[in-house]
């Protein structure tokens, strides 16, 4: 645990896989540096691997004021054990006041290492990061310019704010695709600073056998029209369907957990809390119920079309234009007058 | 070589089952509205343990911190195959963020003894996947999150597949090590009738003597097996700066129930023309064309 400090900078944890910058570390860049500006301080990035120099200037063009590169080809794989000796070392070298994390495999497998041996807290999975003030009600105490964490909780039914206020950093694990890219600025300069961190055998005890990373097969977050189907599509034959109406529009085509469970499609399509999060300029929602996971996925979509036979689904109760009808008769018409309109 | 195993479980109200009725007025769960159940994939992490007993030897705790209620979980672990439970319970526990939660959990596994510790990836309430990344570095062990295979297992090294989501990773290493185990890893096993008949009679030492039951009644209870460990947290000598309230950093600020906002919407016919003037209209603001 640091002291509080109003001085420390806002950090990223700038993850990276054989020398390329996960997009989760420019999503973070991104607000960080709004939040950073709001404080008066700079942005950090810290990146560790075994080269990964030609990607500082990178992190640079997406908002950090430094970057603390540590490279070591020790750092070459992710482990747990030495990426967590990394982060504290700088931590405690540096101070920072607020140090974020993606919400990815290797994020959530690293952060709460870090808390714990800093003693610090951690916020899991925000949706959100603001800048604001806290009372404490019985004793009137007031905190400013705290980092307001909001996440949802109990499988997405209540949206928490959660805050830190004595002992720091204040760190959060930040959900994939929920804050939008920034645009890179090839102008923007920044600081690159080396920093080295002993490791020995002691802080390697994994031993990685094999590994297979697998890109996934579509790119949803990138799409600017999703056509999603769910169980109510009723057959994968019929998902063909869905595809037709994704191409007719050039848009791409997703799923609900159901449907991709169901094998109408691939997981990769998935979109929800345990899949992908969206937010397209169309998101058509058809013979999908709308639960809460699914709605955790695509609800700031700018506008939902849903078609449902059930006029209580509660995919109507998000949606800008609700199709109440047989998906069976209205999809077809709606390719039909893509196609004839478009 | 037999492994002596201890599995995390933690009891969480069924969140599948939220409707309106489990929300009070101020956005918080009114917990009472819910089933208490077992946390989904301790269920899976304690099938893995036993899987790992019946093929190797050894033994299987089941260890949850807790309300006093908690013990419903503990006799399911036993229901299962669980040799034995225990059960950390303590007023001082209350309002422990997943730090002071990690902190205690970690005195009772250092006090219990282990060769493995295993908790599932994450738990339906909080939904961190923090405590058991957190208790392996107080317990200054190696981790692997995410299992869905153990290949192997000897004294020296313990073998797993990681599902990354992404991908997937092998990786291997020394024993003692922390497993969290995900809903891939296998099909729990349903506990067995005569296993249930006789551990529906286990009790905490607490539960003995609310029901008028003696110290000789607690003792004659362990001596059948049927006794629930308990422990407070001066059982497991924790430090109290690192417990409950003033052991989390975290606090909470403010919560608020997701109300589904209807927005500004249009009802369109499921008919030509419905659908006609829809697309049309979605050209005309440009969502589309
Ligand atoms: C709305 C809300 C939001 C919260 N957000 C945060 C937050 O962002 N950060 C934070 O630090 N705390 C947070 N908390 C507190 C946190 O939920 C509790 O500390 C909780 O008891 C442990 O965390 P978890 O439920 O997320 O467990 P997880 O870390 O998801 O659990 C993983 C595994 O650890 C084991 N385990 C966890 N708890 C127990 C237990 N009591 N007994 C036995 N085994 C257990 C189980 O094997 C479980 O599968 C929040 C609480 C609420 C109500
Ligand atoms: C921890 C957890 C994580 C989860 N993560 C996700 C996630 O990431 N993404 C996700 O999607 N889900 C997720 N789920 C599952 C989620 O709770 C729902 O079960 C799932 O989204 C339901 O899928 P669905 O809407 O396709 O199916 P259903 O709920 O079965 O809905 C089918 C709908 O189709 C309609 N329908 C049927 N026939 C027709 C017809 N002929 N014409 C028009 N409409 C018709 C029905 O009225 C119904 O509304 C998760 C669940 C849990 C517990």
């Amino acid at each position: 645990m640091i002291e509080v400090n109003r001085q420390g900078e806002v950090w990223v944890f700038a993850e990276q896989h054989l020398g390329k910058v996960e997009d989760i570390a420019f999503e973070l860049l991104g607000r960080a540096r709004e939040l950073a500006d709001k404080l008066g301080v700079k942005v950090g990035a810290v990146i560790a691997g075994d080269s990964i120099k030609s990607v500082c200037e990178e992190l640079i063009q997406y908002g950090a004021d430094k970057v603390y590169a540590v490279e070591n080809n020790l750092l070459e794989h992710y482990q747990t054990n030495s990426y967590t000796k990394v982060l504290c070392t700088l931590i405690e070298k540096h101070k920072p006041q607020i140090v974020l994390y993606g919400a990815s495999p290797v994020g959530r497998d690293l952060a709460p290492r870090v808390a714990s041996k800093m003693k610090a807290g951690l916020t899991a999975d925000c949706t959100d990061l603001q800048i604001g003030n806290h009372e404490i009600k019985k004793t009137g105490e007031k905190h400013e310019n705290l980092l307001l964490q909001i996440r949802p909780a109990f499988g997405g039914n209540i949206i928490a704010t959660i805050i830190n206020y004595d002992r720091w950093p204040q760190m959060a694990t930040v959900r994939e695709g929920v804050m939008p890219m920034p645009e890179p600025d090839a102008k923007r300069k920044g600081e690159v600073i080396d920093e080295s961190v002993s490791l020995s055998a002691q802080d390697l005890p994994i031993e990685i056998i094999e590994q297979v990373r697998r890109e996934k097969s579509v790119n949803l977050k990138a799409s600017r029209i999703i056509v999603a189907g769910g169980a109510g599509v009723g057959s994968k034959e019929n998902f063909r369907m869905i595809w037709d109406l994704a191409n007719a529009l050039g848009g791409v085509p997703a799923a609900t957990r159901a449907a991709a469970d169901l094998g109408y499609i691939g997981k990769d399509y998935q979109v929800g809390q345990t899949g992908t999060t969206v937010r397209p300029s169309l998101y058509i929602a058809i013979g999908l119920s709308g639960a809460i996971q699914h709605q955790a996925g695509m609800s700031e979509s700018k506008k939902i079309i849903a078609v449902n036979n059930d006029p209580d689904a509660a995919i109507f109760d998000v949606a800008h234009y609700k199709v109440c009808g047989d998906l069976n008769e209205v999809v077809p018409q709606m390719i039909k007058a893509v196609k004839e309109k478009v | 070589m037999a492994y002596k195993c201890i599995v995390l479980i933690k009891q969480v109200p069924d969140t599948s089952r939220i409707t309106g009725e489990a929300m009070n007025e101020d956005g918080t769960v009114n917990r009472g509205a819910l089933p208490a159940i077992f946390n989904p994939e301790d269920l899976n992490a304690l099938e893995l343990a036993l899987q790992i007993k019946e093929k190797y030897g050894g033994s299987v705790t089941a260890v949850t911190m807790g309300l006093p209620s908690a013990s419903e979980v503990l006799r399911e672990a036993m229901f299962m195959g669980a040799d034995d439970a225990v059960l950390v319970t303590d007023r001082r526990c209350a309002a422990s963020d997943t730090l002071a939660t990690s902190y205690i959990l970690t005195r009772a596994a250092e006090k219990i003894g282990y060769d493995l510790v295993l908790c599932g990836r994450q738990a339906i309430d909080g939904d961190t996947a923090q405590v058991g990344p957190q208790m392996a570095e107080k317990l200054d062990i190696p981790q692997i999150t995410y299992v869905e295979q153990v290949h192997e297992l000897s004294p020296e090294k313990i073998v797993c597949r990681r599902n990354m989501g992404n991908g997937w990773q092998k990786t291997a290493c020394k024993l003692p090590v922390l497993l969290t185990v995900t809903d891939q890893a296998n099909e729990p096993r349903i506990g067995a009738a005569r296993r249930i008949m006789k551990f529906k009679n286990a009790k905490t030492p607490a539960e003995i003597t609310k029901e008028g039951g003696s110290e000789e009644d607690i003792s004659l209870m362990r001596d059948k097996g049927l006794l629930i460990g308990q422990l407070n947290l001066d059982d497991v000598q924790a430090d109290l700066q690192w417990c409950g309230r003033d052991g989390s950093p975290t606090k909470v600020h403010r919560i608020m129930s997701v109300v589904l906002t209807a927005k500004e919407s249009k009802e369109v016919e499921p008919s030509a023309q419905g659908i006609n003037d829809m697309v049309h209209e979605l050209i005309e603001d440009h969502t589309i064309g």
